[in-house]
C-alpha cells in the first residue's frame, strides 16, 4: 500500500478580491481563506494514485489553527488523515524555517508509516516562492521532481517512478526513486468533486494537532523568526506612475480616422517603434 | 522612487558576522539546455554588473554542462554580456539538467569560491535549483525579484518582490547568511547592451560525483508538438486582449492585427482560464513578463495582476470602451472605444504604413 | 445511506438557530450550506437584536463578535440636499445588558457556525439542495448536487433564504413577485476607531444608527441606513425590486448618491471602501406568507417571508422562527409522535404566541399602503425639510407669516383632503 503525504498551505483567496463596480477599487475585507489552488492539483494527482494502487494519503499543513478548515477539506476530497503542525514559534518562518518544521513533522509520520511520496504544490499563491518543495526534499533526502505535467507510472515493488517533466520547449521523461518529492504543475490534473459521503466523514474527522514538540522539533533556533535567513525590512506601495495616457480623439471619432491619428502621434515620437514595424520582410 | 510606510525606530547598526566578510563577489547562473542559453542570464548580468560596480566587487557567470564547444561558448557570451570571469563545470553527467548533480556542482562551488550574492533566473531550471541550493547552503533565497538593490555599508543585497496579491512590494534582506540568493523572472530586468571587446579568465572545477551517485535518469526529451512556438518574452511587439472583448470569436481580432504587425499575441488569465487562448499566452504576475517595444491593449481594464507583467512597455496603446479603466492611468496613449471596431481599423492602418514603405522600397 | 433526525437547509440566521437547537436537544443534524462557508450568501445591515440571541445563548455577549452596542437612533427625513432629524439618545441603552448592537455578518454567521458544529451537527458547505425527496407527499429527505448525495431525515428544515428555490420548485409556495421584495445594497467604509467616535458622538463601544427616508430613493419606495461597527461604518439604501424595474434606477449609483448627499458625505469622509454586497430582502410580510410547514417539512426564516420591514427586522425573527422550529420538533420527538403536517401545526401556534407573527398581523397593510402613495418618499420629505429652512432662516419675516406660508405650501402640494387622507391611511396601517 503506498503511503503519501500531501503538503498544502491555507492562503487568502485573492481571486475572490473584487472590484468595486463603481470606484473600481480593490475589496479585501472578508476575503475567505482557500487551500492554496497549486496544491490542488499535488492532492488530485495523490488521489489519483491512490485510486489506482490503492494507498493511504495524509496531508499535512504549517500554519495557524484557522488552517484547520483547509485541512477538513482535503480530507472531504478523499485524504485519510489529516495533520494540523502550529506553534506560536513556527511565526515569521521564511521558506528554509518552513521546509525544516515540516520536514520533521514528516519524519515524525514516518515513525507511525513510511512515506513513499511526498506531494506539494508548485508554489503559493500568497508567496509563489516555490521553494518550500525542494527544502523538504533536501532535508528529507527526497529526490526532487518539479514542474512535473504527468506521472507515467509507478512501480512500488521496485520502487521506481516514471514522471514527465516541464521543461522550456517540451518535457523530460525522468525516471527515478521511491520514496521522492513531487511538485505538480498547474493544469496537470483536474480536481474532483467531494463526494457526500467523504465530506460527512470530513465534518466528523478530529484534525491532529502538533505543536513544535510533537513534530519531533528540538533546535528552535531552525524555525519562525530565529530559523529564517531572510527577513521583510520594509513593505510599501508602488509609486504611482504620475503621466497618464495620451488619449485619441478626432472630431468625428470614427475608428479609421483615430487609427491614423494614433499612428502618426506614435511614430512621430517614438521612431524606434516604426523601425521595428518595418523590420518585418516586407 | 518608492515611499516607504515604516521605519523601524532606533535600529541597532547591524553588523555582518566576520566568519562571512570572506565572501565576495557576483555570481550568475547561466542557464542553458539543449544548446541554447536563456535570455534570462544576460538579463542578470546586467543586473549583477551594476551591483558589483556598487560594491566594488567582481561579477562572475557560472557555466554548467557537458564538455564540448557550447560551454566555452556560454562563457564568451557571459564576458560579453558583462561578466569579469567564469566558473566552468564540464562533465557528461551534467548532459541534461538533473537537480542532484547540478545542485552538488554549484554548492561546491560556492563553498570553494565563496561568492557573497548568487543571482538565478526564475524558470523552471533556475527555480528548481535555487531552492534545493538554499537549503542545502542553509541561506536565504528570494523569489521573483522586480528590483535589487546594495546596502553598500552592510553589504546587504537588497531584494525588491511584489506581495499581497502584488497590491504592495515588499524588500527583503539575507542580512547574516551567505551567499545572498536572488531569482529574477524573465524580462523583468532590461537587456544589457553585449560587448564583444569584452573578455575573461575561466576557473575550471571538476563534478566529483559519478552517474550511479545519480538517482534521477532521464529517459528522454519531448518537444512540444505546438508547431506554432510561442516566444511572448522575447517579442518586440505584443497585441493582448482581454475580458472586454466579450466574445471568444472577438479574439480573433487580436491575431489578425498580430499577424499584420509580425506580432505576438497576449492575453489575461481570465482568457486563459476561460480557454480562449493557449496557457504560453498569458501576460501578468503569474503568467510571463513582457517588455517589447510596443504593447497593444484591447478589452484589457489594466488591473494590478496584469500590469506588473507588461508596464515595462516602451509604448502602450489601450483600447477600452470604459474611460475610467485603470489601464489608461499608465499606458502611453489610449482608445476610448469598442475594441471591436478599433482593432479592425488599426490592422488597416499598420497594413496601409506597411504597403506604403514597400511601395517606397525601390525593386 | 445515513439517516438523520433532521435536516437543515441553510446555513445563515434561522438555519443555524434550528440546527444548533437541535443539535443541543441531542438529535442527529446535518446541515447543507450551498456557499463556500456560512455566512457567504448571506448579507444583512447588520443590526443584532439581543433578545432572539439570548433565548438561543444566554451568554452570547461573551463570546459573539459584536461590534458597538446601540445607544442612539436617528431618523431622518432627507431632501435632495438638507435632512430633519428625529435622534433619540437615553443612557439607559448603555446599561448592561445591552439590547442592539452592530455586527459584522461575515463575523457573525462563522461565530454562529462554529456554535453549530460544536454542538455535534454535521455542517457541510458548497453544497446545494437541488430537490426534496417525496414519498407521495410527505417530505423524507433531500437530493444534494454531490455524488452518493441523497440524505434522508424524518423532517427537513427549509432555511434557505429569500429565494428559495427549493421552496418554490417543492410548491410550497408561489414565485417571489416583485413587489413583495426589495433590493438593498450596502457598503462597509472602514474609518479609524477615533474617527467613527469622534464623528458620531460616542465613546468605545458604543454605536448610533441612522434610518432614511426621502428624496435618497428618488421616488421609489425604500429606504437608507447607515450604522457604526468598531472601525467601520454600514451604509446602504434599499428600494422595492418593482420600483427599480419600474424607474430603471440603478442600485449602485443610488447609494452613490446618497453617499454625496451633503447630510451624509461629512459622516463618510476618508472612509476606505472594503466590502460591497447586495442582497434581496422579503418585504411582502404576511400577505405575501406561504405555507410554512407539512409533512415532514418547515419553513424557517427569509423563506418564509418571516420579515418586519417597518422596522427593519429581520434576523431577529429568522432566528427565533429556527428555534421555535426546532423546539417544535423536539417536543414531537420526545413525545414519540411523526413529524406529519398535522402534528407540526405547533410550530404555528407558537408563531402566533410569539411577537413574530403578532408584528407581522400589524404591519400587514404597511407594504401596500407606501406602495399606493410614493408621496411619502417624496413630497413629504421636500415639504417637510422646506418648512424646517423656511422656519429656521431668520429673514424679517415675521414667525406667523412663516407658518401660514408653510401651512399654505403643505396644501397646495397634497390638498386638505390628501393631507387628511394621508394620514388617516397611515394611521389605519400602523395601527
Amino acid at each position: 500500500m503506498i503511503h503519501i503525504v500531501v503538503c498544502i498551505k491555507q492562503v487568502p483567496d485573492s481571486a475572490q478580491i473584487r472590484v468595486h463596480p463603481v470606484t473600481n477599487t480593490i475589496m479585501r475585507q472578508g476575503v475567505p481563506a482557500i487551500i492554496n489552488p497549486y496544491d490542488l492539483f499535488a492532492l488530485e494527482e495523490a488521489l489519483r494514485i491512490k485510486d489506482k494502487f490503492g494507498g493511504f494519503i495524509t496531508v499535512i499543513t504549517m500554519g495557524p489553527p484557522q488552517a484547520e478548515n483547509a485541512l477538513r477539506k482535503a480530507v472531504s476530497f478523499g485524504a485519510d488523515d489529516a495533520i494540523l503542525v502550529t506553534d506560536r514559534a513556527f511565526a515569521g518562518a521564511d521558506t528554509l524555517a518552513t521546509s525544516f518544521a515540516l520536514a520533521s513533522a514528516i519524519r515524525q509520520i514516518e515513525k507511525d508509516m513510511p512515506v513513499d511520496i511526498v506531494f506539494c504544490g508548485k508554489q503559493t499563491i500568497d508567496g509563489d516562492t516555490a521553494q518550500v518543495g525542494p527544502g523538504v526534499a533536501k532535508r528529507l533526502g527526497l529526490e526532487l521532481l518539479t514542474y512535473i505535467s504527468s506521472i507515467q507510472s509507478v512501480d512500488i515493488d521496485r520502487r521506481e517512478i516514471v514522471v514527465q517533466r516541464r521543461s522550456e520547449g517540451g518535457v523530460q521523461v525522468l525516471k527515478t526513486r521511491v520514496p521522492c518529492l513531487i511538485t505538480m504543475l498547474e493544469g496537470s490534473n483536474e480536481m474532483r468533486f467531494a463526494t457526500m459521503p467523504n465530506m460527512i466523514r470530513a465534518a466528523r474527522t478530529t484534525v491532529k494537532r502538533w505543536d513544535r514538540v510533537a513534530a519531533g522539533i528540538e533546535d528552535v533556533t531552525k524555525i519562525g523568526l530565529k530559523g529564517s535567513p531572510t527577513v521583510v525590512s520594509k513593505v510599501f506601495a508602488p509609486s504611482p506612475k504620475t503621466v497618464k495616457a495620451e488619449i485619441i480623439t478626432t472630431n468625428r471619432g470614427a475608428p479609421d480616422e483615430i487609427a491614423a491619428a494614433l499612428l502618426m502621434k506614435m511614430f512621430g515620437r517614438y521612431p524606434h517603434v516604426r523601425e521595428e514595424l518595418h523590420k518585418q520582410p516586407v | 522612487m518608492s515611499e516607504e510606510t515604516k521605519k523601524p525606530a532606533g535600529k541597532k547598526k547591524f553588523e555582518l558576522d566576520p566568519a562571512l566578510a570572506e565572501y565576495r563577489g557576483i555570481w550568475v547562473f547561466i542557464e542553458h539546455e539543449r544548446g541554447v542559453a536563456h535570455g534570462v542570464s544576460w538579463e542578470l548580468l546586467g543586473e549583477g554588473r551594476k551591483l558589483a560596480d556598487k560594491l566594488g566587487v567582481q561579477l562572475a557567470g557560472v557555466v554548467m554542462g557537458a564538455p564540448g564547444e557550447d560551454t566555452r561558448r556560454y562563457c564568451q557570451e557571459a564576458f560579453y554580456y558583462g561578466a569579469d570571469h567564469c566558473y566552468l563545470i564540464e562533465d557528461p553527467l551534467l548532459k541534461d539538467y538533473r537537480n542532484q548533480p547540478y545542485t552538488k556542482g554549484l554548492t561546491d562551488l560556492v563553498n570553494a569560491y565563496k561568492p557573497e550574492i548568487l543571482l538565478l533566473g526564475a524558470t523552471t531550471l533556475g527555480r528548481d535549483l535555487a531552492g534545493s541550493v538554499a537549503t542545502t547552503l542553509k541561506t536565504g533565497l528570494t523569489a521573483d525579484c522586480t528590483e535589487l538593490n546594495i546596502d553598500v555599508d552592510i553589504r546587504s543585497l537588497l531584494a525588491t518582490r511584489p506581495t499581497f496579491g502584488g497590491s504592495l512590494l515588499c524588500t527583503i534582506q539575507t542580512l547574516n547568511y551567505r551567499p545572498q540568493m536572488a531569482t529574477v523572472r524573465p524580462r523583468v530586468m532590461a537587456m544589457p547592451p553585449r560587448d564583444t571587446t569584452r573578455s575573461g579568465g575561466i576557473a575550471e572545477q571538476k563534478l566529483s560525483m559519478i552517474e550511479t551517485d545519480i538517482i534521477t535518469k532521464v529517459l528522454e526529451f519531448i518537444p512540444d508538438q505546438n508547431t506554432n512556438k510561442i516566444n511572448l518574452e522575447y517579442a518586440d511587439i505584443i497585441v493582448s486582449g482581454g475580458k472586454g472583448l466579450k466574445k471568444q470569436e472577438n479574439f480573433q481580432l487580436i491575431r489578425d492585427l498580430a499577424t499584420v504587425l509580425g506580432a505576438e499575441v497576449g492575453a489575461t488569465r481570465p482568457l486563459i482560464q476561460s480557454g480562449w487562448v493557449e496557457a504560453g499566452r498569458q501576460v501578468g504576475q503569474t503568467g510571463k513578463t513582457v517588455r517589447p517595444k510596443l504593447y497593444i491593449a484591447a478589452g484589457i481594464s489594466g488591473a494590478i495582476q496584469h500590469r506588473v507583467g507588461m508596464d515595462a512597455s516602451d509604448v502602450i496603446v489601450a483600447i477600452n470602451s470604459d474611460p475610467n479603466a485603470p489601464i489608461f492611468d499608465f499606458a502611453t496613449y489610449g482608445i476610448v472605444g469598442n475594441a471591436m471596431t478599433i482593432l479592425p481599423a488599426l490592422t488597416q492602418a499598420f497594413r496601409d504604413e506597411l504597403a506604403a514603405r514597400a511601395a517606397a522600397v525601390p525593386a | 445511506m445515513e439517516k438523520f433526525d433532521a435536516i437543515v437547509v441553510g446555513a445563515g440566521p434561522s438555519g443555524n438557530a434550528a440546527a444548533y437547537t437541535l443539535a443541543k436537544a441531542g438529535l442527529s443534524v446535518i446541515q447543507i450550506e450551498r456557499g463556500e462557508y456560512p455566512g457567504s450568501k448571506n448579507v444583512q445591515g447588520a443590526i443584532l437584536y439581543s433578545d432572539a440571541l439570548e433565548r438561543i445563548f444566554p451568554e452570547f455577549r461573551d463570546e459573539a463578535p459584536l461590534e458597538r452596542h446601540i445607544i442612539e437612533q436617528r431618523m431622518w427625513l432627507l431632501d435632495d440636499d438638507s435632512h430633519i432629524a428625529t435622534d433619540y439618545r437615553s443612557d439607559a441603552f448603555n446599561k448592561q445588558p445591552y439590547n442592539r448592537y452592530t455586527i459584522l455578518r461575515a463575523q457573525f454567521d462563522k461565530w454562529f457556525s462554529q456554535k453549530v458544529s460544536d454542538a455535534g451537527a454535521l455542517v457541510i458547505c458548497e453544497t446545494t439542495v437541488t430537490d426534496l425527496i417525496l414519498d407521495g407527499n410527505r417530505v423524507v429527505g433531500v437530493r444534494t448536487d454531490r455524488e452518493n448525495g441523497d440524505l434522508f431525515a424524518d423532517v427537513v428544515v427549509l432555511a434557505d433564504g429569500v429565494n428559495s428555490l427549493l421552496a418554490k420548485k417543492a410548491g410550497f409556495h408561489p414565485e417571489l413577485k416583485a413587489g413583495d421584495v426589495a433590493l438593498a445594497v450596502k457598503e462597509i467604509l472602514f474609518l479609524p476607531q477615533e474617527t467613527v467616535e469622534s464623528r458620531f458622538n460616542v465613546k468605545e463601544g458604543e454605536g448610533v444608527v441612522i434610518e432614511m427616508i426621502g428624496k435618497i430613493t428618488q421616488g421609489m419606495m425604500g429606504t437608507g441606513f447607515l450604522y457604526t461597527n468598531n472601525e467601520s461604518i454600514t451604509i446602504g439604501v434599499g428600494c422595492m425590486l418593482s420600483d427599480f424595474k419600474e424607474s430603471g434606477v440603478s442600485p449602485y449609483l443610488l447609494l452613490e448618491k446618497m453617499k454625496a448627499h451633503p447630510s451624509i458625505k461629512p459622516l463618510i469622509q476618508g472612509g476606505e471602501m472594503k466590502e460591497y454586497t447586495a442582497h434581496l430582502i422579503p418585504e411582502g410580510g404576511l400577505k405575501a406568507m406561504p405555507q410554512i410547514y407539512g409533512d415532514g417539512w418547515m419553513i424557517v426564516g427569509d423563506s418564509g417571508m418571516f420579515v418586519n420591514a417597518v422596522h427593519r427586522e429581520g434576523s431577529n425573527l429568522a432566528m427565533t422562527t429556527g428555534r421555535l422550529a426546532a423546539e417544535t420538533i423536539i417536543d414531537l420527538r420526545q413525545a414519540g409522535k411523526q413529524m406529519t403536517r398535522d402534528n407540526l401545526a405547533v410550530y404555528r401556534a407558537k408563531l402566533d404566541d410569539s411577537f413574530v407573527m403578532k408584528d407581522l398581523a400589524k404591519y400587514k397593510d404597511m407594504p401596500g399602503v407606501f406602495h399606493a402613495n410614493p408621496q411619502f418618499f417624496t413630497t413629504y420629505p421636500e415639504l417637510v425639510n422646506n418648512a424646517a429652512r423656511h422656519m429656521l432662516t431668520v429673514d424679517g419675516v415675521d414667525k406667523k407669516t412663516k407658518e401660514r406660508e408653510i401651512l399654505k405650501s403643505f396644501t397646495a402640494s397634497r390638498s386638505l383632503f390628501g393631507l387628511m387622507g394621508d394620514a388617516f391611511k397611515m394611521w389605519r396601517a400602523m395601527r
